[in-house]
């Protein structure tokens, strides 16, 4: 198990290089010049030049790469092109409030699919289980920016339940949080749904019914933990596409966190703060996936003794 | 055609089927059925006061804050929304049969490249992604399809990777070379065409993911640029006017909805009737 983790480890850290990569190649090869962009308009070619060679653009390919994973090494992921400070004590002042907003979205997601999930796979056919369904199928069809404006529109505009936007009490939290997480928590469901099912066939879950034991208890206390590993793998995935979500939720609530950075970034094209956000998110998404291993053996016996 | 009959028996994909042939027919036709052109600022398109209308009269969706047809524009809308997502996902879809049957096929040192960089791809978060290179490179309705497409294809290269080397595997391939066919007849004749039904079905469920994607980067403003309408820049026009004309906001919302959950639909359908053994897994 330990080899199998350390293998997890030296994989998250190619593929962290190959982001890393990924983001210096666009930034190179893309036709906006970053030189003449921090320069401003009123610039001579003298200054452009000035600037380009103080970046080291004017180095070869191989030169600047390993420059730029370096200065990555160092926390260093540039400086913002309109507001002239290092882009990541940028990103580290609104990482909390996203850091709360995901959490927030997480909990209401899994809360939800949980729940729902395991009626549907104890009911199967029943209400509750065609509706989980029918409603995953909305949910990740759903827009996200238009569902923010709608629960907007409903409980803070027309019935004044919750703030317009913001930030700081519990109430901002609601409307954000459930944006990000009710959409996500059908498909939630339905695979906890499938996990369930696929415990509930077993022998050992008939044994339990056999002895007496209350339908709670089976299916809580016997089958639940034998589902959990697929659920805790997909909340790793989940971190990714709650990276992308942040970025409408942030933008629609005024949530002063990485994603409203990026999309102010996006309305400046400044790209460093652009691609420091993405490389962020890429490392929340290694991170989340990392974490989904390195937890499964604890949920798992199974796992612990390979 | 037996395909074709299996969808109709069943609600949802019948539901999806005639929603999806009337977005058709409503792109297509959209100069005949709209009385207004989507650009032009009518002159009673506004009240007195200067606001937009709201739906009813003569125009069925009300207008937009400067007085254009929002009916018009949401049909002419459908157009670039519809063009984006055959395009991109098809694009993808391609992309993903080549990388993933030829990661499959070849295996050895280049297989795992291959699929080693659909790994990482994986590890980017597809919207951050599409956001950076839209708002680098200046977006035009092409310039968006080809980002969505470039961000869009792993999932399908992953899963034609899977089932290419299981049939690379098989009986009637090792026998097609032990008779001296070639590696193109092998991969174009007898590969290809088991690949065929996924490809299918993630060229319809990859619409719907794709739409959402377009509207969300036009919402976001790096998507297809005003004044050429699409769903999502019709919204992200009149956001700030959500709470006095809910309408501009709420109409294209609700057709984004509906459009993308009738290709869901139809694709779910699909995968059940072209590979039976998925059946009731998901």
């Amino acid at each position: 198990m330990a080899f199998f983790l350390a293998r997890r480890l030296v994989q998250a850290v190619l593929i962290l290089l190959g982001v890393a990569a990924i983001t210096f190649l666009l930034l190179y090869f893309l036709p906006a010049d970053p030189a003449v962009l921090i320069a401003g308009r009123s610039a001579t070619p003298q200054m452009v030049a000035a600037i380009r060679h103080e970046l080291g653009f004017d180095q070869p390919l191989g030169m600047q790469f390993l420059h730029y994973v370096g200065n990555l090494l160092h926390g260093d992921l540039g400086r913002s092109y309109t507001q002239k400070t290092e882009v990541l004590p940028l990103i580290l002042a609104r990482l909390p409030a996203t850091l709360i907003l995901m959490a927030a979205g997480i909990v209401v997601e899994v809360a939800l699919g949980l729940t729902f999930g395991i009626i549907a796979a104890v009911r199967r056919g029943g209400f509750v289980d065609r509706s989980v369904m029918m409603l995953s199928f909305v949910g990740v069809s759903s827009p996200q920016f238009v569902v923010a404006l709608l629960l907007l529109y409903v409980f803070a505009a027309t019935l004044g339940w919750f703030p317009m936007s913001g930030f700081g009490t519990a109430r901002h939290v609601v409307l954000p949080a459930l944006t990000l997480g009710v959409l996500g928590a059908g498909w939630y469901a339905r695979m906890v749904r499938s996990a369930m099912i696929e415990v509930l066939r077993h022998d050992y879950v008939r044994t339990a019914h056999a002895k007496g034991l209350s339908g709670r208890r089976v299916v809580l206390g016997h089958a639940l933990p034998n589902a959990l590993l697929p659920i805790i793998a997909m909340v790793g995935i989940d971190i990714g596409q709650f990276m992308s979500g942040v970025v409408v939720v942030e933008a629609v609530y005024g949530w002063p966190g990485i994603g409203q950075l990026a999309w102010q970034a996006i309305q400046q094209v400044d790209v460093p703060i652009i691609m420091g956000v993405t490389l962020v998110s890429a490392l929340a998404i290694v991170l989340g996936n990392l974490l989904a291993d390195f937890v499964a053996p604890f949920v798992d016996p199974r796992i612990r003794s390979q | 055609m037996r395909v074709l009959r299996e969808l109709i028996r069943r609600p949802s994909a019948l539901f999806g089927l005639v929603v999806v042939v009337l977005v058709l027919l409503a792109a297509i036709f959209a100069p005949w059925i709209a009385h207004f052109s989507p650009d032009d600022q009518l002159a009673d398109g506004l009240s007195l006061e200067g606001a937009p209308l709201p739906p009813g009269g003569d125009h069925l969706f009300g207008t937009d804050t400067l007085g254009r047809d929002l009916f018009a524009r949401v049909l002419f809308g459908a157009r670039t929304s519809l063009i984006i997502g055959l395009v991109a996902n098809g694009v993808a879809v391609a992309i993903g049969l080549l990388v993933g049957l030829l990661a499959g096929y070849l295996r050895g040192a280049a297989g795992n490249l291959l699929m080693r960089f659909t790994d990482l791809m994986m590890a980017f978060p597809a919207l951050l992604l599409a956001i950076a290179l839209a708002a680098l490179l200046r977006p035009s309705l092409w310039i968006v399809a080809m980002v969505i497409a470039l961000v869009n294809w792993v999932q399908v290269a992953r899963i034609v990777y899977t089932e290419t080397r299981g049939l690379v595997e098989r009986d009637f391939i090792v026998a097609e070379r032990s008779l001296g066919a070639g590696n193109g007849r092998i991969i174009l004749l007898h590969i290809l065409p088991h690949l065929m039904p996924t490809a299918i079905v993630w060229g319809t469920l990859g619409i719907a993911t794709t739409v959402l994607l377009e509207a969300t980067l036009s919402f976001l403003g790096i998507g297809v640029q005003p004044p050429q309408p699409s769903w999502g820049n019709i919204i992200f026009e009149s956001q700030s006017y959500f709470q006095d004309a809910p309408w501009l906001v709420f109409i294209p919302g609700a057709i984004i909805l509906v459009t993308a959950l009738s290709f869901n639909l139809i694709g779910d359908a699909l995968r059940d009737i072209l590979d039976p053994t998925q059946r009731g897994r998901l």
